[in-house]
């Protein structure tokens, strides 16, 4: 190599170093933990990296962590002063306490309330009534789906409207008779999904001061109706009776297989379904079943927050913003086939990325549910300790379907368990 | 060119020395530091420098978080951070040993807390016993002139190189509704038998899976203590014509007991750890049936949503102080053998 050669070699080593070491004008970078249900994942990673085109001075790393993480982990990360910059969770008023207020930092605060006014109350802690803490970009439904195909192969006419949970239990354990299914019903294991049911039959959860009063006359009428339908095989004690505590399970694999006649799920599914069924068979999402006192599911959802031990309030303020915007919630609800909360995007309307015509039918149905939300679902959803309820009342109803307790005694003990744990949150240190 | 048979020896042994020269660089540099400390607290104490590394790795991953843990035990509220807890002095365990009536768990105000005693007294009863009676047994076998005991020494040992989950999630596709087992019942005209959902089952099977997956590891402990055993006592037996029943009570038996002792203790401390297979296979259902106390301090400290530290870090003292008492009671029974 001649002398000119070796001089040229020699400056690009220095160029490339120096540019490697050089911290001034390094990009901040920003951890954002995400789980996803379908494929919200890729989605965010793809609108991300159009952010990080626009904007060189942040990069954003993508956590995929599976939902359990977001539940049990974050939180003990939270707990501990560490954690990401940003989360997609979906207990939003449990973690509120770790949250960043983003007024201070966005350009535009009146756009996030005008945007997501409903919702950002999910958000705050009890007496905070101005905080903008995240991004409602999910809104979720529970509901039911059945397997229509099921219904036309076995000559069962398809329950109507205003029908209840009874005429629901009675159809599908004619279809499932008929053609030799397991499962009539399934309902996932999880309080949330139980208490839009409970709230059709009566069941009001809080006390006019807002603290949890669960066990009531409507709340029995479900949970009685739960066990009589493990008792008869209406549903499946695989689900319910199969784990014990608080674990969630699902049984969207059934539903999939063709082993379920109506799988009460919720809105999150559709997606899933639409890779995994197609048009395999019919698979539809139908009006929520009624009780005497309403016709409701319990809404819910995932929020994208910032949380607050970040060291870069204002890069994380700046991604917030981006993903809050009203063409990227518009372009995430599109391709995720999930509900978007955005009002001005719920207006304006959203054109599902699907051929399927059955994903398109059941996102228009889910979205029908929202009109017909109860107001006791919305206050439930909107208290911030609902996990505390949801998780007391999965856990005993689950030893009272598999006959460990009677229904009396898991009513007791869902009471002890609700007191026990908001007795031991108020020992906290003020 | 000819070469010597001289030649190969003599580049094994230059490989040799090679290999072997940071070692003794290594040796070398050590010697000098341990000589001063050796002059220093004289050749008595040495010992005590040899197991200070050890010494400190147990006291910083073992010692310190028990006396943290026991701190928690006496906290309550949901932080994390120990100055932040208000103390409480015994609440958590006396809200843990609460009961009408301590031989029915649905009397104690912890109900679950007291499932799970009950389900890991019975899951370790069991599941020890079948574990170091099969293990002993495999070794047993395995320890005669058999075709291919190689092949089976392998063979009863490959289930402890998979991982708990992995192992949880085989026999869980064998043995759901629709699993290879009810296939087999199913083909032969059976009913399908909901082999997780009913409470005695699952806990059969949760012994079964666990009993499978570790056996091997006591059975090589085991067959090393029967190697271990002279065989001319063996030989002075058969030449006096004992039985083989009376020379397994006689010789085996009492020449084995010491080695029977550690596999006892630790399969009795593995065994109330245990979580993980069960966590995947049953989920501690159906309802709390095969909920161990593992598994309920898991449950009680990190899947609610009000994280209760305080009271599952007093249900692991509590447990703590049992598997303690316990050992030391097999220790001591242990030693009365070997005095006999």
């Amino acid at each position: 190599m001649n002398t000119r050669g070796m001089k040229g070699l020699l400056a690009s080593a220095a160029v490339a170093v120096l540019a490697w070491t050089a911290p001034a004008g390094a990009a901040v970078e920003l951890r954002m933990m995400w789980y996803s249900d379908g494929n919200e994942g890729e989605v965010v990673r793809d609108l991300l990296n159009r952010f990080e085109q626009q904007n060189p001075d942040i990069k954003i790393i993508v956590d995929n962590v599976a939902y359990k993480a977001i539940l049990e982990s974050l939180p003990v990360q939270l707990a501990a002063g560490q954690g990401p910059d940003i989360a997609r969770v979906t207990d939003l008023g449990g973690l509120s306490k770790y949250y960043l207020d983003l007024t201070p930092y966005l350009m535009d605060p009146e756009y996030w309330r005008a945007s997501f006014g409903p919702y950002l109350q999910w958000y705050r802690q009890s007496g905070d009534t101005k905080g903008i803490y995240g991004i409602q970009n999910q809104l979720t439904m529970t509901g039911p789906f059945i397997n229509k195909t099921l219904f036309d192969q076995a000559g069962v006419a398809i329950p109507g409207a205003k029908a209840t949970w009874d005429d629901w239990a009675t159809a599908t354990v004619a279809v499932a008779k008929k053609l030799n299914i397991p499962y009539p019903i399934a309902m996932d294991r999880s309080g949330h999904r139980f208490a839009g049911t409970a709230i059709s039959m009566g069941a009001k959860f809080l006390n006019e001061k807002g603290e949890p009063a669960v066990v009531d006359e409507g709340f029995k009428a479900m949970a009685s109706r739960i066990k009589k339908w493990h008792d008869d095989g209406t549903m499946g004690k695989e689900l319910w009776g199969g784990v014990s505590g608080s674990a969630y399970r699902g049984a969207n694999e059934e539903f999939a297989n063709a082993q379920v006649v109506m799988y009460m799920s919720g809105s999150w599914q559709i997606s899933q379904f639409a890779k995994q069924i197609g048009d395999a068979f019919d698979w539809v999402a139908v009006p929520q079943p009624c009780g005497p006192a309403a016709c409701t599911g319990m809404p819910g959802g995932a929020g994208t927050v910032a949380l607050k031990q970040t060291k870069h309030p204002k890069e994380v303020a700046k991604v917030m913003e981006y993903l809050a915007s009203e063409p990227v919630i518009t372009e995430f609800s599109a391709r995720t086939l999930i509900l978007p909360a955005h009002l001005g995007v719920v207006k304006k309307g959203v054109d599902f990325k699907t051929d399927l015509r059955l994903a398109k039918d059941a996102l228009s149905v889910f979205t029908g549910h929202i009109s017909n939300l109860s107001p006791v679902a919305s206050a439930l959803q909107g208290y911030p300790y609902n996990r505390v309820i949801f998780n007391a009342v999965i856990s005993r109803l689950g030893q009272a379907v598999v006959g460990e307790l009677t229904l009396d005694d898991a009513y007791a003990r869902i009471t002890q368990d609700i007191e026990a744990q908001m007795a031991e949150q108020q020992r906290n240190k003020k | 060119m000819k070469r010597s048979a001289g030649d190969g020896e003599l580049r094994g042994n230059r490989a040799e020395g090679l290999l072997r020269l940071p070692w003794e660089v290594a040796m070398r540099a050590l010697e000098y530091p341990m000589r001063g400390v050796q002059r220093l607290i004289g050749q008595g104490r040495m010992p005590y420098v040899f197991v200070l590394p050890n010494l400190l790795i147990f006291g910083t991953f073992v010692v310190v978080p028990l006396f943290i843990n026991f701190y928690y035990s006496v906290t309550g509220g949901t932080a994390l951070f120990p100055e932040d807890r208000p103390f409480v002095g015994a609440d958590q365990y006396g809200y843990l040993l609460d009961c009408e009536n301590h031989l029915s768990p649905f009397t104690c105000r912890e109900d679950r807390f007291w499932r799970g005693v009950y389900n890991t007294i019975f899951f370790v009863t069991f599941q020890v016993v079948a574990m170091v009676g099969l293990s002993l047994l495999t070794a047993v076998i395995l320890n005669r002139r058999i075709v291919a005991r190689g092949f089976f020494r392998s063979v009863f040992f490959y289930p402890v190189l998979l991982s708990p989950v992995v192992v949880a999630l085989i026999w869980k596709w064998i043995l759901q509704r629709d699993g290879v087992l009810n296939a087999v019942i199913t083909a032969f005209g059976g009913d399908r038998v909901l082999f997780l959902a009913e409470p005695q089952w699952a806990m059969f099977w949760i012994i079964f899976v666990s009993t499978w997956a570790h056996m091997g590891f006591y059975t090589l402990i085991l067959l090393a203590g029967l190697q271990s055993i002279p065989a001319d006592l063996y030989e002075a037996a058969e030449m006096d014509g004992t039985s083989r029943w009376r020379t397994f009570r006689r010789i085996t038996m009492p020449l084995l007991w010491p080695t029977m002792l550690v596999v006892l203790v630790l399969a009795l401390i593995k065994s109330v750890q245990t979580f993980d297979e069960v966590f995947v296979l049953t989920g501690g259902g159906p309802g709390t049936a095969t909920q161990l106390i593992v598994h309920y301090i898991y449950e009680t400290a990190f899947a609610t949503q009000v994280h209760n530290f305080g009271l599952a870090a007093a249900a692991s003292i509590l447990l703590g102080t049992v598997l303690f008492i316990l050992t030391m009671i097999q220790m001591r029974l242990g030693s009365r053998g070997e005095r006999r």
